[in-house]
Formats: C-alpha cells, structure tokens, sequence
C-alpha cells in the first residue's frame, strides 16, 4: 500500500486490521497509528537547479497492551506480512517487560469520537518547473545587494499527509495536512573579506499564505547584511531583547520543563511550582490546538485525546501542564491531549506590546539576541547559557553588530524578568511569540 | 573471506529476497534513471532494525522495536542530482523512484552492473545481529545492574534511567560507474542519567557509550556498573558545582569526548559541499598554517568497532584515513563523490546519509587530534587562572562565520595551576579558523570518545566519533554566570 494508491478508507481498513491481529495475539489492547505523505523538495543555488527531491513517507506503528505491560513497534512496510511481523513484535515486546500501573490506552471519555474539521489540507499541483521558477526568483531578490557574495540557495518544499489513528477502544479518527515551505540562505561579504550568513524562512498549511519569494528573499538578505563588521563585546551584564524567532526557543525551554516526562522524572525546575509566580505578572500562555488553519493545529493528540483550547499560564502564574495519559496518571492527573507535543502555544501580555523601535527604546542600552546556538540549556536546574549573536544597542538605537559572545542566567529569573513583549508574533511553528526582553543576564565575551 | 558470504546472505535475505529483486532489476533501475543526460546514476537499498528498552524507577518497561527498509535512487544531471526514495523494495517501486529521480531529464541508457564485485573493503567490525545477540532476560538484567548500581552508590540519587539500543543495518549499493558493495553496519548503545539531590539543590549526571558490536561486548567491557559510576559521580559533582565564570580565559580541555572541540570549530568548515560553494570560512586555507606545529587532525573511518566507523561509505567508497591539519597546516577536506567531482578531486570516502530516503554528502567519521609531547599533569600545572573543561553535552557551528560553541557538563576551575573547585556547566564560544592557534599545549594522552557521538547536518543524523590528547587552549570565551574577578 502506499500513499499515493491509497484512500482514506484502505488506511482505516489497515489500521483496523492490525487492531484486529493484535488482539488475536492475546492483546488486552491496543493503539495503531498510521502516517502516509507525498512531497517534492526543489533547491536552486546560484542561479541554477542544485536538486529535485521527490519524498514518498509511511509508516505504521502500534502499541499492544498484555494488561499493564505495553509494547512498541513501527514498519515503514506496509505489505500485509510486514504489518504482521510488526503486531508479532509488540505484543512479543509487551509480553516480556514488566507492568507499569499508569499503561494504558487513554480514558475513553476524553477520545475525540467526534472532531471538527480544521481546515488543515491545502494540497497544491505544484511541480517541478514552477517550483524551480519561485526558488530562483527568491534567491534571485535576496542577491541583488552587492554585498550578498554567495548563497546556499533557496528551497522550495510541498508535503501532502494523512494520519489515521485508532485503538481498540473503538476510537478511529483521521486528518488530512498539507505543508508549504519556502527558505533563503545567504552569505554576505564585508570590506576585510569576513563572512556573514543568515536565512529566512516561511511556512503554512496553506500556500497562498506563505510569504512570496521576493519577501522571503529580500529578508534573508537583510538579515544576513545586517550581521557584517560584528565583533565581540567585552563581559558586562546587560538587559538582552530576544528578537521574536530567538524568542520561541525560550518558550520551548518552558514546554520542555512542563512536560509531563520532565515532571515525572523530577527533571524539571517546574516541579512542585504549580500555582505559582513563574513568568512575570502580565504573562499568559494559551494553548490553542483546534485554531482553524493553524500551522501547529491538530483535532486530537497522538493517542486519540481531543484537543482543547487552554490557559496554560496566566497573570504569570502557571496553571498548566503539558501531559499523555501515561504521564497524567503517573502524577495523578488528566490529560491534557499534549501526546505527541504541543500546539500552538501563544505568548500574550496584559500589558501593551511594543512594536521593535518601542522595545529598542525600552532596551536602552543592551543586547539585542537574533541567534542563539549550542545545548546550554539545564532543564534540571533552569540554569542558561548559550552562545549568541545580534547587536549591540547604545541610547535605544543599535550601535554595531556582535559575535562570539555567551548569554548566561536562569530560566526561572529570565521568564519572571520578561520586562516588554513585542507586538509582531513569530507564528511559523507550534510556539509563538513576539520579541521579548529580559531585564538582565550575564554577557560574556573578550 | 568468511565475512562476505555472511554479509550475501544477509543482503539476499533483507534485501533482494522478500521483493523478488535481482542483479537484473537493480541494472534496470539503474538504466532508468541514467537517462542521456545524466552522467551518473546510482541505487542504494537499506534494511533497517533497531530496537531500544528502558528502565525508568525500577521498572524496566519502555520497549520499542522499529523496522525501517527502502531504496533511494538518485540521477545526477550535471552537479543537479534528482533524488527519490521508495519504501518498498519492489522491482516496480525501484522504477517508479527511478523515473521520479531523473524528472530533470528523458531517456534511457543500459547500465551494467559489474560481473565480479570489486575487492570489498577490509571490514571494520563483526557482523553479528546484536538485536539477537541476547534474550530479553539478559537484557532486563543488564538494565538493572545499572539501576542498583547507580542507587547502591549514594542515597542522593534519587533517578535512575538507562536505555539499552541496538541497530543492525544491511546496505546495498550499486552505480553507473561499475559500484556494486555491500555491507552490514551493527551499533550498540547504553546511556545512564542520574539525577542527584541534596538540600533541595537537584542535579543531573550521565554517562554513555557503544560501538559497532553486540551487547555482550558491553558486558565484556563492564559498561553497566562503569557507566552507572560515572553517571553518579558527575552528579554529585555537580551538586557541589559552584557558579561558572564569564568571559575570556585559558581553557584546558581533557582527553576524549572533548574532541567535539574539532568536529565543530574546524571539522564541519572542512566538508567538501561548503568548499566547493565557498561557505566555509576554511575555503581558501588550504596549505595555510591555522595551529601550531604540535596539532595534527585527521579524520579516520577505518577503526574498528567504533561508532562512527564504515568499511565504505554510502556511495560504496571505501572510508580511509584523511590527514586535515598537518603539523598545524590544512592538508585535506573531507568529500563525497559528487562535491569531490565538483572540485576536481576524489571521494575520500566521506559521503554518508542518514537513510535510503536521504541525499549522501560530506559527513566526518572518526575526527581526532594526534598526541603531542606535555603531560596533562604539566599543561594543567601551566594555567595560572583558567577553566578545566572534561565533560561536554555537545555543540553547534555556523561554518560561514566559523563561530562555533560547545557546552561543557563537568568543569572544574584552576587556580595556580591545581584545580580549585567544580564550576557550572558553562557553553564555551571561539573562531574556528583562530582557535587552533591558541592551543599552546598538546597531551600526550590521545583518547577516543566512547561512542556516544551523533551528528546533524542539514536535518540528517549520522553517528560519528571524535577524540583528543588534553589541550591548552590559552584564551577561549567561557559563558558563566560570574564575572571573571580573577
């Protein structure tokens, strides 16, 4: 079977199938989840064609349940004996490891039997000719500066896939998303011959939404130029404003503390601090997984859970996690539908936000962050430090460029030191955010 | 060779058996895609198993078994190689992606396979299935040496998770320009993270390692109570870590797994797909002086047993030993057939990808720094006021800039030369094509990781390998949270 031949229906009819063999294996339960797609890649560099890449995915994957023991296994086969062998090897796995209390399948209650549409699927007939066209007229506007000496190219991508999952519960659910990606990379040169590269990217289900090659460009461009005569600072302990794109991961760092794997393991430096002050006063995070069209959307988690909108932090205190139903019963709480990750999480202030001068205004004199690099970062402990780049900000206004500079402190005082947020969101992926800035951390550099 | 008629039967039974492939068929595909105008064609066909199992509290319960098989053919038009994959190994989706790959260009060419296999490449492991090698019993009690291990030996330690991973690996490969190898690629995999708590300070230790074996190699080598010991004594270290420093200071790097310095500050600006495009902030170095006369890098595929070793690599080329950095001078970059025919040179047996449904290109295997002369006894004696950095989580590059950072996990400050006291995980930033020339001091104490490796590139992980003697670095930029007060 593949994704091109098959309809929604065959796909059901499979999962259905191993369901079926799983419990002919002795399987007290069982989940089966079922993913399909189809996508081309086009890369121009230089003016040129550099590859056409056609991508045809599937995989199966199922978890079978002797009682408390639990078992996976996954095939990117789908022939009928392929599929067997893989039911064969969960329930082999299930039957010789040992009972946990909390496996099992999700409280049938909370299974999205019925789910809206969410407007998700907007496959686009986009071959290689014109995807080749909008590539080169990207990267065609991000080298018409003197200074852009190089590139890496631009990159066009469509991906059309289906997920159909279901459980022996009787849950049976399936959606259909489409992905549109268009990139830009290049390198600018300066006076002395020192190289700077920078990129930019734009992304949605839906195409017509995606920013237009001259955009996506002309910005990889600008953010690229921007980066030439950067030099190192000398250590100093500053307020340091997160330029949105940079802004996300510091959400992420919050999602992956407030996990539930996290939380059971007491590997976070969120435990035992529900209820309290965790992000400044005015900050409120609302999770919003069934917004129509949204790029991180999904009508129920990966166990079949639905989806809902949530408050996940709110005037700054945390009332919110992030839980499967596996991690839910180890501490003794519901899911929250977040099997398999989060989806669109928003950052948002009670406050004013501030547009980019406004926030350089508020920055004054300090850092201003657009990348950040390296694996710094101590869920455990919270404590933070990454290498970075951006600029240097001098009477609201940016002075010059740096490089080859740490940012250093603590999650928990960075998230409660967020001091201003920008107006602009990123809302290319699952966290979003606009700019925010810390009042202070420690920089390190000559 | 007894190896090679294993290595056939294995590539019978995973790969050409169960969708009635032949020689003749794979020369079919090959055909197909080698339209007039592609230069070169090749098909790469892969059977993959992995399987992981984990004990978290106690209980050994999180087990997973993943099969994962497909062919990727590409059809090279110029430097412009139309790629796609199949999922299934079928005579009829070996066409079908070999019609989509070569969309750039029409009409067929006869390609022949060659009637004798080339000489295969020395082998750099035994092929045994590690997914076999052991019964689930003997696996559940491996994890919970680690786990009584790891509690036995201090009441602080309040978690204990490990995972036990294995992969065995079967590649075929066959192109237009008579290459027709075969290989089979085992990987193991156990990895320990403690967590340690005193006085309501928590902290995290971990420790891991493997190679291209099976498990009972593991259990030849002491792995579970070895690695176990380690996880918890980086953790309790760590709850005595006091604040790291910040800014710009003498670092010294310990033997081993702090070779990531290489992979990343110099390593990556010498792939050839950034030299052929002029990205790399190395691209016109070559032959220049970047180190001291005491520093000489290579990078080396032909180890045995160790992760980021391959007899060939995924274009069927067999891996060598590549000198980069000779006596302080850069000697080589690392290539894949079609960066290296760019450039007017030859593979060096470096094109690797993640899987069939990944493009190769320049990837390192094995990247290491000779011994020099000091030993680290002298070179820490050396340091007036600095950090002792032994344990890192990893790092990142921009090869463009050649800015790159690396996070250390264990460090230590040194004051007049005697470490001082434990400081914070701390990431370390420098310049790639300067920070070489900073290295005043060379160990004697050359060791390799313990393979734990796994690096990214353009979204594909590949494992690789790395290694050093200990270092004097005289001024890298340490990113504590302390000013640096001397």
């Amino acid at each position: 079977m593949t994704a091109e031949s098959a309809s929604a229906q065959d796909l059901r009819a499979c999962v259905q199938q191993a369901l079926d063999q799983a419990r002919q294996q002795g399987a007290t339960a069982a989940a089966v989840s079922l993913e399909c797609g189809e996508g081309l890649t086009v890369a121009v560099r230089m003016g040129e064609l550099e590859t056409v890449e056609r991508e045809r995915d599937q995989g199966l994957s199922i978890t079978a349940y002797f009682g408390q023991r639990c078992g996976h296994a996954s095939s990117t086969d789908l022939r009928e004996d392929s599929v067997a062998r893989t039911v064969e090897a969960a329930c082999q796995i299930a039957r010789s490891t040992e009972e946990d209390p909390c496996h099992g399948l999700p409280d049938e209650e909370r299974l999205a039997f019925e789910y809206p549409e969410l407007d998700l699927h907007h496959p686009r007939d986009l071959e290689s000719e014109e995807a080749v066209r909008l590539a080169l007229e990207c990267e065609s506007a991000a080298r018409t500066d003197t200074r852009i000496v190089n590139s890496e190219g631009a990159e066009v991508r469509r991906y059309d896939g289906v997920r159909v999952l279901g459980n022996s519960l009787g849950f049976m659910g399936a959606y259909r998303r489409s992905r549109h990606d268009l990139s830009c990379c290049v390198v600018a040169a300066d006076g002395e011959g020192a190289l700077e590269r920078d990129y930019w990217h734009s992304t949605d289900c839906d195409w017509r939404k995606v920013q237009d090659p001259e955009t996506v460009g002309r910005t990889a461009a600008e953010r690229t130029i921007r980066r030439l005569g950067a030099r190192p600072l000398e250590s100093c302990t500053a307020p340091v404003l997160f330029e949105a794109p940079a802004a996300c991961s510091l959400l992420g760092h919050f999602v992956g503390a407030a996990r539930g794997r996290a939380l059971y393991h007491e590997a976070s430096f969120l435990l035992g601090r529900m209820d309290e002050q965790v992000w400044a006063e005015d900050i409120r995070l609302v999770e919003r997984p069934r917004e129509v069209g949204g790029v991180a959307s999904a009508p129920f988690d990966a166990e079949g859970v639905g989806t809902q909108e949530r408050v996940v932090v709110d005037g700054g205190i945390l009332r919110g996690w992030f839980l499967s139903s596996y991690s839910a019963r180890r501490l003794g709480l519901a899911s929250t539908g977040n099997a398999g990750g989060v989806r669109n999480l928003s950052l948002e202030t009670g406050t004013p936000t501030l547009s980019w001068e406004e926030l350089l205004q508020r920055l004054g004199r300090g850092l201003v962050v657009t990348e950040l690099m390296g694996q710094g970062v101590n869920p455990v402990t919270g404590d933070y430090s990454r290498g970075a780049a951006g600029f240097w900000v001098e009477d609201g206004a940016v002075a010059y460029p740096v490089h080859e500079i740490t940012i250093a402190g603590s999650l928990p005082d960075m998230y409660r030191g967020i001091a201003a947020v920008g107006t602009e969101q990123d809302r290319r992926g699952a966290l979003q955010t606009g700019a925010l800035l810390v009042d202070q951390m420690q920089v390190a550099g000559i | 060779m007894p190896d090679e008629p294993l290595i056939d039967g294995a590539v019978r039974r995973y790969l050409l058996e169960p969708g009635e492939l032949t020689p003749q068929t794979l020369e079919q595909t090959l055909s197909h895609a080698w339209s007039r105008a592609c230069d070169y064609a090749d098909v790469y066909l892969q059977h993959s198993q992995h399987e992981s199992l984990s004990i978290e509290d106690g209980i050994v319960k999180d087990a997973a078994f993943t099969l994962e098989q497909g062919a990727g053919v590409r059809a090279a038009l110029g430097e412009k190689p139309g790629f796609a994959y199949s999922e299934e190994l079928g005579p009829g989706q070996l066409l079908a992606a070999a019609r989509a790959a070569r969309s750039i260009a029409h009409g067929d060419r006869q390609a022949r396979l060659p009637q004798s296999s080339s000489a295969p490449p020395p082998a750099v492991c035994a092929y045994d299935n590690p997914l076999q090698d052991m019964d689930m019993e003997r696996k559940i009690a491996l994890l919970r040496e680690v786990d009584e291990t790891a509690r036995g030996l201090s009441d602080k330690i309040k978690k204990v998770t490990a995972t036990l991973a294995s992969t065995y690996e079967v590649i075929l490969v066959a192109s237009t320009e008579g290459v027709y190898q075969t290989d089979i690629r085992p990987l193991v995999r156990l990895n320990v993270s403690v967590i340690a708590e005193q006085d309501g300070r928590r902290e995290v230790g971990g420790h891991g390692g493997g190679g291209r074996y099976n498990y009972s190699r593991l259990l030849d080598m002491d792995a579970p109570a070895r690695f176990a010991r380690e996880a918890v004594r980086v953790a309790l270290l760590n709850l005595e870590s006091q604040e790291a420093p910040a800014g710009a200071m003498t670092v010294v790097l310990g033997h081993g797994w702090p070779g990531v310095l290489l992979h990343e500050a110099i390593g990556h600006g010498l792939e050839g797909d950034a030299i052929r495009k002029g990205t790399s902030a190395f691209t016109h170095l070559m032959g220049q002086r970047v180190a001291s006369p005491e520093v000489t890098v290579v990078d080396n595929g032909t180890l045995p047993d160790r992760r980021g070793s391959l007899r060939m690599d995924d274009e069927g080329t067999p891996t060598r030993s590549t000198v980069l950095i000779e006596d302080g001078i850069i000697r080589g970059f690392l290539y894949d057939r079609l960066n290296a025919r760019l450039c007017k040179t030859e593979s060096t047996g470096n094109g690797r990808r993640e899987s069939y449904a990944h493009q190769p290109m320049p990837r390192m295997t094995n990247t290491y720094m000779q011994a020099g002369a000091h030993s680290p006894e002298e070179i820490l004696a050396s340091v007036d006021h600095g950090l002792y950095a032994v344990g890192f989580n990893g790092g990142q590059v921009d090869i463009t800039s050649g800015k790159f950072v690396f996070s250390a996990s264990e460090a230590y400050l040194v004051k007049n030369g005697k470490i001082s006291h434990p400081v914070k995980g701390a990431t370390l930033v420098g310049d790639g094509p300067s920070v070489l020339r900073r290295v005043s001091m060379v160990g004697d104490d050359l060791e390799l990781d313990e393979g734990v490796g796994t690096c990214g590139k353009d979204g594909q992980q590949v494992p690789v390998g790395v290694g050093q003697p200990t270092l004097r670095v005289d001024e890298l930029t340490v990113g504590g949270t302390r000013m640096n007060d001397g």
